[in-house]
């Protein structure tokens, strides 16, 4: 109580009196200590990108030194078939195949109606409808991947098949298979689709509404023609984001998608994506440092490649068509 | 004049029309929702309610069978061929183990580099590169963290290990304390790998948080003779706590929801005993799910459904701690 009343400046000229100095000092090795120690928290962070790159690279060239591969098959060859036959072939295009037609089909399915879902929430639905389908959203984007897997296999391909039956009599469809997986990666990116896609929506600032309005736009006019496009940065940022994790899901893929590797874009074909490659070689009992296991480097490498480009551009496309408002 | 008339006929239909589409996009979303947990909880709902006491209960009213609406045995057994008598212990207590561990080091972590992002660094071209390389980070699949966390954590890079391969043992393989080079697929190589997963989350989160916190205490504080760190650590983290608990438990669900990476790691199918120490063996809910529906048998599928109604209850309690600390955060600014 005493201190609190006491003033600053007698405060001071008491601290004077005792050993300034030396808590100054003190102090000023406490502050390089703590700032030492918050730098190396931060160098962490990019030793792991570091890490990830030495990591996959060296694993890499150790897969290309082996006898069986060469470089020129593995980017131009059209057969992945490690597992089985005499002759293994280590082509990586059937998986690059295959990883984007499940995140193709995903994306046809999720980003439209993501799109449209947060249009509605942000210019056309009321405010109580907003405020209890936003946190829907947030809950659906924190479900384990694992969840719509089970989903893909126990109801997507079962409705799928039973659809096809009704209308072709045939079910189309085998019980893995890259539409299934795909719509349910669909169901996965939709919550971040809607979500971003609305706060990009939401960010767009009112007078230019009210400009539409002026004019005599329509709602319609209003949030597609005016909105939609000051606020594509966001909106391409938000798909790029999601087509990001659609192509590095592992889970669903793994469970729905079946294990086949064939260079194809049928979506009712059984399909193998990398991430699913990657869990048969480690579910598996592979050896160590067998060719198997160091295709999975090789594979991830390239995943990893494709995924940071498809990052550094989602950054690049939004800073390009970001419009700065007042 | 009728030109007009007609085109505005024409943008009233577009603009209704547009409406329409909206509303089955946005219903159909909240469809999906409905038609996932009503699969979920028509496979999953048998095995792990007490049939006869929800009748008891809810039809004739005797409050006296509430204990026995769950059947305990599905969380207190452990895995086993047999599905009637398999159960969630092993993968709920490594769950348990894996994410507290992945916690443990991802929390200081995160938030030190956080700290040092925003209230240390100056705008230096090495800040800008940390905040773009953390950004990239958040895009990379976790399944290529397993592979770090399997070369990184429980291979050691192949570094460590007797001449006959098995592994160094450091201390009494028995006490809880012990630790073994490489870590092998043991609860702290899992804990590690899943940081790396969590870390950009956190950083991103608890950045954010700290950027929040008005520009005027700072200054308050050090107006008055705080040092940084003393302005950090009494000030600006105080006022930021909340939202930071938040990123962190928003990162903690997405820890317990992880099956890719820790299934690199090579942790075992089946395990019949809990993790006792940092180099126990383990194996994961989500991972749990995984193995139950990938097998033919209907009753397996039912009992990953079963998994899977324990692990979104989990997740929902969690989300809802997360909407608690926002509602205090409201109180508190």
């Amino acid at each position: 109580m005493t201190t609190a009343h006491t003033s600053p400046a007698l405060r001071a000229a008491l601290a004077a009196k005792h050993g300034s100095l030396r808590s100054s000092v003190l102090r000023e090795l406490r502050e390089r200590f703590v700032r030492g120690m918050f730098i190396l928290c931060t160098v962490f962070s990019i030793g792991t990108t570091l890490a990830i790159i030495a990591t996959l690279a060296w694993e890499t060239t150790h897969f290309f030194a082996l006898p069986e591969v060469t470089l020129a098959d593995f980017l131009l060859g059209t057969t992945w078939s490690p597992l089985l036959g005499a002759e293994k072939h280590f082509g990586i295009w059937p998986l690059v195949c295959g990883t984007f037609l499940v995140a193709g089909v995903g994306a046809l399915f999720a980003l439209p109606v993501g799109l449209i879902a947060a249009v509605y929430l942000s210019e056309y639905a009321p405010k109580r409808i907003r405020a209890t389908v936003k946190p829907v959203l947030e809950v659906l984007a924190g479900v384990p991947t694992v969840v719509y897997g089970f989903f893909a296999l126990t109801a997507i391909t079962p409705a799928l098949q039973w659809m096809c039956t009704l209308v072709f009599g045939v079910p189309i469809f085998p019980g893995y298979n890259a539409t299934g997986a795909g719509l349910a990666v669909g169901i996965m990116i939709l919550p971040i689709v809607c979500s971003l896609s609305e706060d990009a929506l939401q960010s767009v600032p009112r007078s230019l509404r009210e400009g539409g309005y002026a004019l005599g736009g329509n709602r319609f006019d209003v949030s597609v023609r005016i909105v939609v496009p000051a606020a594509l940065s966001g909106i391409m940022a938000s798909f790029f984001l999601a087509i990001t994790r659609a192509v590095g899901e592992t889970m669903i893929v793994a469970l729905a998608a079946g294990g086949l590797a064939h260079l194809t874009l049928n979506p009712a074909n059984e399909t193998q994506t990398m991430t699913a490659y990657m869990v048969q070689i480690f579910l598996g009992d592979a050896p160590a440092f067998g060719v198997e296991n160091l295709s999975s480097y090789a594979v991830a490498a390239v995943l990893f490649v494709i995924t940071l480009g498809l990052t550094v551009a989602g950054n690049i496309l939004l800073k390009l068509f970001q419009e700065e408002y007042e | 004049m009728s030109g007009t008339l007609r085109n505005q006929a024409v943008r009233t239909l577009q603009n209704r029309a547009f409406l329409a589409l909206c509303l089955v996009c946005t219903s159909l979303s909240v469809l999906l929702v409905a038609v996932l947990l009503v699969t979920i909880v028509t496979q999953g709902s048998a095995r792990l309610f007490n049939q006869a006491a929800v009748d008891a209960v809810f039809s004739h009213g005797e409050l006296g069978h509430i204990p026995e609406l769950i059947r305990w045995s599905v969380l207190t057994n452990f895995a086993s061929r047999r599905p009637d008598d398999a159960g969630l212990c092993a993968p709920l207590l490594g769950s348990v183990w894996v994410c507290l561990t992945c916690m443990v080091f991802a929390l200081p972590l995160g938030v030190g580099t956080a700290v040092y992002l925003e209230e240390f660094a100056t705008r230096t071209r090495f800040s800008r590169f940390v905040e773009l390389n953390v950004r990239n980070l958040a895009g990379v699949p976790s399944i290529v963290y397993g592979i770090i966390g399997l070369t990184a954590f429980s291979r050691m890079f192949g570094l460590f290990g007797n001449p006959d391969g098995t592994p160094i043992q450091i201390g009494d393989p028995d006490s809880a304390l012990s630790l073994r080079l490489p870590f092998g697929p043991s609860v702290l190589a899992g804990g590690l790998t899943l940081m790396l997963v969590v870390l950009p989350i956190i950083i991103i989160a608890s950045q954010e948080a700290l950027r929040a916190v008005p520009k005027s205490l700072r200054q308050a504080s050090e107006a008055l003779g705080a040092t940084r760190w003393q302005t950090t650590r009494l000030v600006t983290i105080p006022a930021a706590v909340s939202s930071i608990l938040t990123g962190a438990i928003l990162a903690l669900s997405r820890a317990i929801g992880e099956a890719a990476p820790l299934l690199v790691l090579g942790i075992p199918v089946f395990i019949a005993n809990t993790p006792s120490g940092p180099m126990s063996n383990f194996t994961v809910l989500p991972f749990q799910i995984f193995n139950w529906a990938s097998r033919p048998q209907v009753a397996f599928q039912e009992l990953a459904a079963t998994a899977i109604i324990v692990l979104l209850a989990v997740l929902l309690t969690l989300n809802a701690l997360v909407i608690y600390l926002r509602h205090r955060l409201h109180h508190a600014l």
